[in-house]
C-alpha cells in the first residue's frame, strides 16, 4: 500500500496529479503541509459520493474496493426490489389480480428496513473514512488490512457477537410489528382481500370506527376488563400458590422434599395444549370426571362450560394447575440463597412463622422475582393457548362479537382468522400492546434490576 | 418450650395435608389421560381411569396403521426441536455475552427493548410470518419454522443468560485476558462451560417449544407430511372431538413422557441456573 520502504515518509497522491512528500514520523516533528482537517474532510465527502471511494482516496484498497462492490452487488441486487417495494407501500397497488396489496406492503416494508441497514453502512463507511482521514491529518498512518481486521474481532467484538440474532430478529420479530402497525391503518378485511381486491390506506378509520359502533364498544369494553381481571388473578394466584409450596418444602422439618419438589413441577413437563385439552375434557358439563365427583359428593353439577361465570372461574383453575410450577422452581432457587442468619436472627427477636414470612421471605423473592413476575403478568395477558384450546373463548354472549370468556388475544385471533377482519385486529393489537408495554415498561424501571445497569467496566 | 413443639407439629400436618392435596390435584389429570390411553373405546366420556378391559390398541395403530403419520410427525418434531434448541442456544448464548461483558452502542437501551418487544401479541404476526416465509420461499419448510422460533425466543432467553453471565465474577474473564486469552478463548472455553446451567434450561425451553406449539406450523407447514406433533394430534380431536380422543390420549401421552423423563433429569439445573439467570437479569 505505501509506495516507499522507509516509515518516515510517503507519497500521497492529491488532487490534479501532483505529489506531495508528507512526513509522517512524529520523530521530525513537521507539521503536515495542509490544515488540519483536509483529508478527513476530503475523505469523508468522497465516502458521501460513493460508498468507498474515501478509503480508496484513504489508500485503503482492500476495504475502498470491497465497499465499492458491496455497495453495487446492494444497488444491482436489489433495485427492482427496493423499487416495487417503496412504489406498494405508497400505493397498495393499483389493478385487482395483478397487484397482491398485502404482498406489496410487505415487501414495502422489507424494502424499508433494507434502506435503513443500508444507510446505516453507509454511514460507517462515511464515519471511517473521516477517522481514518483525521488519522492522516494527525500524521498517523492509516490501519493496514491486518490492522484493521485486528481491529473488527477486537473492538468490534461484542458487534460481531450481536449481529446474527439482531438480523434474525429484525425480520422475525420487528418486521411482524411494522406489518401489524401498517395493517392496523388500512381497510384489510373480507371485503377487501387481494388479489381480487385492493386494499387501501385509511388513516384512523378503524379506530374511530370501532369505537362508534355499539357492537364493538361493548365487547372491546367487556373484553378488556375480562382481560384485565384474567390477567392480575391468574398470575397473582399461580405465582403465590409456588411461592407457599416452595416455602412449605422449604421448611426445615419436612420430608420426602425431593419427592414432592419432582412431583409438584410435573405440570410444567406436560406440553400444555395437551393438558388444556385434557382439562377441556375434564370440565364438560354432562359427562366429565369433574362433575362426576362433585354428584358423587353431593354437590350437584355446575355449568362449568355454558356459563361464562363458571368456565372464568374453571379457566383460573386449570391457568394455576398449569403455572404454579414455573413459580415454584424459581422460588425454591430463590429461597435457597437466602441466608439462614436471617431467620435465626428473627427467631431470637420471637418472631413467629408468619412474621418470619411477611417480614423476610417475602420481601426477598419479591425483590429477586420482579422482572420474571412481571413477564409473567405480561405472559398471561397474552395467554391464547388456555383460553381459545379450553372452550374457543365461549360460551356466546348475546349483544357483542366475542365470547363470555374472549380475552384480547383470543378475540384478536378470532378476528384474524374466523371472521378476516384483519384491519380490526391489527388495530386491537395496537392498542393492547400500548398498554401492556407502557405498565411494563413502567414496572421495569421500578425495579432493581436497571438501576443496577452498567456494573460495567 | 412444649407448646411451640406441639404448634409447629401441628404446622408440620397441616403442611403435609396441603402438599399432599397438591400432589393429588397435579397427578389426577396426568393419571387420567395415560388411564384414556388404554381404554378400548375412542370417546372421552366412556373411558375411564382404570380400565376394565385395557388394551394396547391405540399405540399399535399410531405406530402401524397405514393411515397414521404419527411416525413422521414424530420424527419432524424432533428435527425441529434439536436444531432449533441448538440454534437457539448459539443465538442467544452470543448476544447474553456480548450485553452482559461487553460496551457497545445500544447496549442500555437494547435490554429494555427486548423486554418490550416480547410482549407484542403474536397473533398478527402469524399473517406477517406467513407473508415474509412466502416472499423468501420458506413456506412449508422446516426451516422457515425454526428460523421463527430462534428468532423470536432471542429477547426472553438472552434476558435469562445475561443475568447468568452476570453472576459470574468478571474477575475469571479479566484473569484470562491478561494471560493473553483472545475474545473467542474467553467465551467458547470459560464462559460457556461455567454457563452450563442456564445454557442446559435454554436448550430444554427451545426443545420443548416446538412439541407444544401448534398455532404456527398449523399455518406454516401446509402438507402433512411435514406436519408437527402437535398439530398432529390436535386434528385427532379438533375434527370430531371425542371420537378420537383415546387415540389423542395415546399420542400425548408418547410424546409427554420422554419431556417429562428428560426435564425431571435436568431439574438440578432449574433451580440453580433459573434462579440465577431470572432474578439476577
Amino acid at each position: 500500500m505505501r509506495t516507499q520502504t522507509g516509515s518516515a515518509l510517503s507519497v500521497s497522491f492529491i488532487g490534479e496529479g501532483g505529489f506531495t512528500i508528507v512526513a509522517t514520523d512524529a520523530k521530525l516533528t513537521m507539521q503536515p503541509e495542509r490544515p488540519s482537517s483536509f483529508h478527513r474532510r476530503r475523505a469523508a465527502l468522497l465516502s458521501i459520493l460513493v460508498m468507498g471511494l474515501g478509503q480508496i482516496y484513504n489508500r485503503q484498497w482492500w476495504k475502498g474496493f470491497s465497499f465499492l462492490i458491496a455497495e453495487i452487488a446492494f444497488l444491482i441486487a436489489s433495485f427492482d426490489f427496493l423499487n416495487i417495494g417503496l412504489w406498494g407501500i405508497v400505493t397498495l397497488g393499483t389493478e385487482p389480480f395483478l397487484d397482491h396489496s398485502v404482498l406489496l406492503l410487505a415487501q414495502g416494508i422489507i424494502a424499508v428496513i433494507l434502506i435503513i441497514f443500508g444507510l446505516g453502512f453507509y454511514a460507517l463507511n462515511i464515519r471511517d473514512a473521516y477517522r481514518v482521514g483525521r488519522m492522516r491529518d494527525r500524521g498517523e498512518n492509516p490501519p493496514t488490512l491486518r490492522e484493521t481486521y485486528r481491529m473488527i474481532t477486537d473492538k468490534g467484538y461484542p458487534y460481531l457477537l450481536v449481529t446474527p440474532g439482531l438480523i434474525l430478529l429484525t425480520f422475525v420479530v420487528v418486521f411482524p410489528i411494522l406489518f401489524t402497525v401498517a395493517i392496523a391503518f388500512t381497510n384489510y378485511d373480507l371485503y377487501h382481500s387481494p388479489p381480487a381486491k385492493l386494499v387501501d390506506w385509511v388513516g384512523f378509520s378503524n379506530f374511530v370506527g370501532m369505537f362508534q359502533s355499539p357492537l364493538w364498544q361493548n365487547s372491546f369494553i367487556s373484553v378488556f376488563s375480562w382481560t384485565i381481571v384474567w390477567t392480575l388473578v391468574a398470575t397473582t394466584l399461580q405465582f403465590a400458590l409456588g411461592l407457599i409450596l416452595a416455602v412449605l418444602i422449604h421448611q426445615k422439618g419436612v420430608r420426602f422434599k425431593k419427592f414432592f419438589r419432582t412431583v409438584l413441577i410435573l405440570p410444567w413437563a406436560v406440553p400444555s395444549f395437551v393438558s388444556i385439552l385434557v382439562f377441556s375434557g375434564m370440565f364438560d358439563d354432562n359427562f366429565g370426571p369433574v362433575n362426576t365427583m362433585l354428584q358423587n359428593i353431593g354437590v350437584g353439577e355446575i355449568p362449568w362450560m355454558t356459563d361464562p361465570m363458571w368456565t372464568r372461574v374453571a379457566l383460573l383453575l386449570v391457568q394455576i394447575w398449569l403455572g404454579f410450577p414455573f413459580s415454584l422452581a424459581l422460588c425454591a432457587g430463590v429461597l435457597q440463597g437466602i441466608s439462614s442468619d436471617l431467620y435465626e436472627a428473627a427467631e431470637m427477636d420471637g418472631a413467629t412463622a408468619f412474621q418470619k414470612f411477611r417480614r423476610i421471605t417475602l420481601p426477598l423473592v419479591l425483590y429477586a422475582t420482579a422482572p420474571v413476575l412481571i413477564t409473567q403478568y405480561a405472559f398471561n395477558f397474552n395467554n391464547l393457548n388456555v383460553i381459545y384450546l379450553f372452550n374457543q373463548g365461549k360460551p356466546a354472549v348475546p349483544g357483542q362479537s366475542a365470547g363470555g370468556t374472549d380475552i384480547l388475544i383470543t378475540w384478536v385471533y378470532k378476528l384474524t382468522f374466523d371472521t378476516h377482519k384483519y384491519n380490526y385486529a391489527a388495530a386491537v393489537t395496537l392498542i393492547m400492546s400500548l398498554v401492556l408495554m407502557l405498565v411494563s415498561l413502567y414496572q421495569f424501571r421500578k425495579t432493581r434490576a436497571f438501576q443496577e445497569e452498567d456494573l460495567i467496566q | 418450650m412444649k407448646k411451640q413443639s406441639w404448634a409447629s407439629r401441628i404446622g408440620l400436618i397441616v403442611t403435609y395435608l396441603i402438599l399432599v392435596l397438591m400432589v393429588v390435584v397435579t397427578l389426577f389429570p396426568i393419571l387420567w389421560i395415560i388411564g384414556a390411553s388404554f381404554n378400548p373405546g375412542t370417546s372421552l366420556f366412556s373411558s375411564s381411569m382404570i380400565p376394565e378391559k385395557a388394551t394396547v390398541k391405540h399405540y399399535v395403530w399410531l405406530f402401524t396403521s397405514p393411515d397414521s403419520h404419527y411416525f413422521s410427525w414424530y420424527g419432524n418434531t424432533l428435527k425441529i426441536s434439536l436444531i432449533n434448541a441448538s440454534l437457539s442456544v448459539l443465538l442467544t448464548a452470543g448476544t447474553a455475552y456480548a450485553f452482559s461483558r461487553y460496551k457497545f452502542a445500544g447496549r442500555k437501551h437494547g435490554l429494555i427493548t427486548f423486554l418490550l418487544l416480547q410482549m407484542f401479541p403474536p397473533t398478527m404476526a402469524m399473517v406477517a410470518f406467513y407473508v415474509l416465509l412466502n416472499m423468501v420461499n420458506l413456506l412449508d419448510t422446516h426451516l422457515g419454522l425454526i428460523l421463527i422460533y430462534a428468532g423470536t425466543q432471542i429477547p426472553f432467553n438472552t434476558w435469562l443468560v445475561k443475568g447468568y453471565f452476570d453472576t459470574i465474577p468478571r474477575g475469571l474473564d479479566e484473569a484470562a485476558k491478561l494471560d493473553g486469552a483472545g475474545h473467542n478463548t474467553v467465551f467458547f472455553r470459560i464462559m460457556l462451560p461455567l454457563a452450563k446451567p442456564i445454557i442446559a434450561v435454554v436448550a430444554l425451553f427451545n426443545f420443548i417449544m416446538p412439541m407444544g406449539d401448534f398455532l404456527l406450523p398449523q399455518i406454516i407447514l401446509t402438507s402433512p407430511e411435514n406436519q408437527t406433533l402437535a398439530v398432529g394430534l390436535f386434528g385427532f380431536i379438533n375434527e370430531q372431538f371425542g371420537q378420537n380422543f383415546t387415540r389423542f390420549a395415546a399420542g400425548s401421552v408418547l410424546i409427554a413422557l420422554p419431556i417429562a423423563a428428560f426435564f425431571l433429569f435436568l431439574q438440578r439445573y432449574f433451580v440453580s441456573g433459573l434462579a440465577a439467570g431470572a432474578t439476577k437479569g
